[in-house]
């Protein structure tokens, strides 16, 4: 018998409804699972008694023939979310101890679909991270070893946490956020499906803000069907997010048919970098074929300023970031330093943020600031926003010629070692999210969907970029490149 | 344009990061390094083009203008660092 832990979303589902298997059984086996994965860090502040107490109450439900869509499946929440009553610190000192007196709209929703949680997931602090090296709680140890070598790598960032336990099977799904390519990437590197769905899809209520104007919340997968049943449940308009769209959330499941005949599907021509590994290369030349051969019209086409999609992330990213992390001062939540005889409320904001806020996030705060800053604001910030126009407008043009979704690999490189880059620039890092950070400037939905492994054994991904609000549509195509790709291949268990 | 030492202490400051003096020069490095990156965006020619101000052209939803919660002092207070008498305490602001 297959051990419960390693069924997917729609598997579960499907054994729950026929009586075969019991919510408390499944969320056992991953509550155990859990325990044992120590070493990969995942899961940070572990609620096993929520946990079981929704699984008793989701097999009620079940049994009174009253089982909404996601009723009994155990699920991780990324640290960013607010849960009530339960640590939801961003991975950050700063927010050291805080419990927040509100649910965040998106668990929310997954608890009233009656998903069951099973505790929070490591991550990068306050998203900021494409290695989850910047936790407050330490590294993030991928599942996945390159062969026989047992150097541990990095899962990816800054879902890091939520991609190493649904890659280990520690839970069924789990909810990510993606500012720049944060669901996708990490989604790559340990083989699983991430979406990040249209800006507006998801109510950003009570998720952690880093870039308002980018962050998305989606979910972490073992499969594309299963990421169609839970991003349904994850997404719908919410009054208390001003910027949640008020349209009707389709029945994502039932639209994965897997016919993509005649559909359009562009390959951009600037996403071939400069000496991207040639594994990478292979790997979108086959999933092209494979949606050629599944009935797909293959277009050539040009997203001129791709290039310029990274840098000016860098200017609007930590220019939202400086304004939202402005609140953590000290006063309110979280961490307060000790102060000296004579210190005032300035001494204090100072030398709380500088206790509280790990490296990296110090150093977007400070480039946010400067950026925004008198003199400065036209030049950079006032720059990368009509950047980000010309960006947006690269993908209507070639949506307005009928392309219906484009293909490009997920990420330029397989998962990396830990600390492997720690002597690097920090512009290096960024460039993880090279073909990922065009979407969320867009505002576009995306999927990674794992399409192979290289010569040292690990996964590698393929990102499919779709017409805003046709999550559908992408979803579909999506089934059916992972249909024709057979991606099966597991991490081997180390931990 | 290069950031000096000066300037990295002014940035620190004005985001109320306490950046002791020997780490100055570091930094101001390392936003050298990042605005150069960002520097490529001037090769862009942006005249005429409208800064983004929201990415999906929606009009925000209005609601009427009435008290939609309150009364929660215990729980806006419960997560801070010092709570005194129903108030946030923080150092003394004026002399």
């Amino acid at each position: 018998m297959t051990e419960l832990n390693t069924l997917g979303l729609a598997e579960a589902r499907d054994l729950l409804r026929k009586g075969e298997t019991t919510s408390v059984g499944l969320t056992e086996a991953c509550l155990n699972a859990i325990e044992n994965a120590g070493a990969l860090n995942a899961f940070v502040h572990k609620t096993p008694e929520i946990a079981m107490e929704r699984a008793q109450a989701a097999d009620a439900r079940i049994k009174a023939g009253d089982a909404p869509s996601m009723c009994g499946l155990p699920v991780g929440i990324k640290d960013l979310f607010c849960t009530k009553g339960v640590e939801s610190q961003a991975a950050s000192a700063i927010l050291e101890g805080f419990k927040p007196e509100y649910e965040s709209t998106v668990s929310q929703k997954l608890a009233d679909a009656g998903a069951v949680m099973l505790g929070k997931l490591n991550m990068d602090e306050f998203a900021m991270g494409s290695s989850n090296e910047t936790s407050t709680y330490g590294n993030v140890v991928n599942p996945w070893r390159r062969g026989n070598d047992d150097a541990p790598l990095t899962p990816g960032g800054s879902s890091g946490g939520s991609a190493s336990a649904v890659a280990a099977d520690l839970c069924l799904a789990a909810t990510g956020t993606d500012t720049g390519g944060s669901i996708r990437q990490p989604a790559a590197f340990t083989g699983i499906t991430g979406i990040k769905p249209t800006y507006g899809r998801c109510s950003r209520w009570g998720i952690i803000a880093f870039a308002s104007s980018l962050d998305q919340a989606g979910p972490m997968t073992k499969s594309v069907r299963d990421a169609a049943i839970m991003l349904e449940a994850m997404c719908g308009h919410d009054p208390k997010d001003s910027t949640s769209a008020d349209l009707a959330v389709p029945d994502f499941e039932v639209m994965l048919t897997g016919d993509i005949k005649g559909k359009k599907i562009g390959i951009p021509k600037e996403y071939r970098m400069e000496g991207m590994p040639a594994e990478i290369e292979q790997l979108w030349a086959d999933g092209t074929e494979m949606l050629k051969a599944a009935g797909a019209e293959i277009v050539d086409i040009s997203l001129p300023h791709t290039k310029y999609a990274l840098p000016a992330y860098y200017v609007i990213a930590p220019a939202e970031a400086s304004s939202n992390l402005a609140r953590y001062d000290g006063v309110r939540y979280g961490h307060r330093a000790q102060l000296s005889q004579g210190d005032g409320i300035t001494e204090m904001y100072e030398k709380t943020r500088a206790e509280g806020f790990g490296h990296e996030v110090q150093r977007r705060v400070m480039i946010g600031t400067y950026v925004l800053s008198a003199g400065f604001y036209d030049a950079y910030y006032n720059r990368a926003r009509r950047v980000r126009t010309l960006i947006k407008k690269d993908f209507e043009d070639v949506f307005a010629q009928g392309i219906d979704a484009i293909l490009t690999p997920a990420t330029p490189s397989a998962a990396f070692g830990l600390g492997e880059m720690t002597d690097a620039d920090p512009v290096q890092m960024y460039l993880n999210d090279v073909f990922t950070v065009t979407v969320n400037l867009a505002g576009l939905p995306g999927i990674s969907v794992p399409a192979g492994l290289d010569k040292q054994g690990l996964p590698l991904g393929l990102q499919l970029i779709g017409r805003p609000w046709e999550e559908g549509d992408l979803l579909n195509t999506a089934y059916a490149l992972e249909s024709a790709a057979g991606f099966v291949a597991k991490a081997g268990k180390w931990w | 344009m290069s950031i000096d030492q000066s300037t990295a202490a002014k940035v620190a400051k004005l985001a109320r990061i306490k950046v002791e003096d020997d780490a100055l020069p570091a930094l101001a490095s390392e936003f050298n390094t990042i605005l150069g990156f960002i520097e490529q965006l001037n090769e862009v020619d942006v005249d005429g083009v409208e800064p983004m101000v929201s990415v999906t052209p929606m009009r925000l939803k209005r609601r009427e203008d009435v008290v939609t919660d309150g009364n929660q002092q215990d729980k806006v207070l419960a997560n801070a660092p010092d709570a005194r008498e129903g108030f946030f305490a923080v150092p003394k602001v004026v002399e």
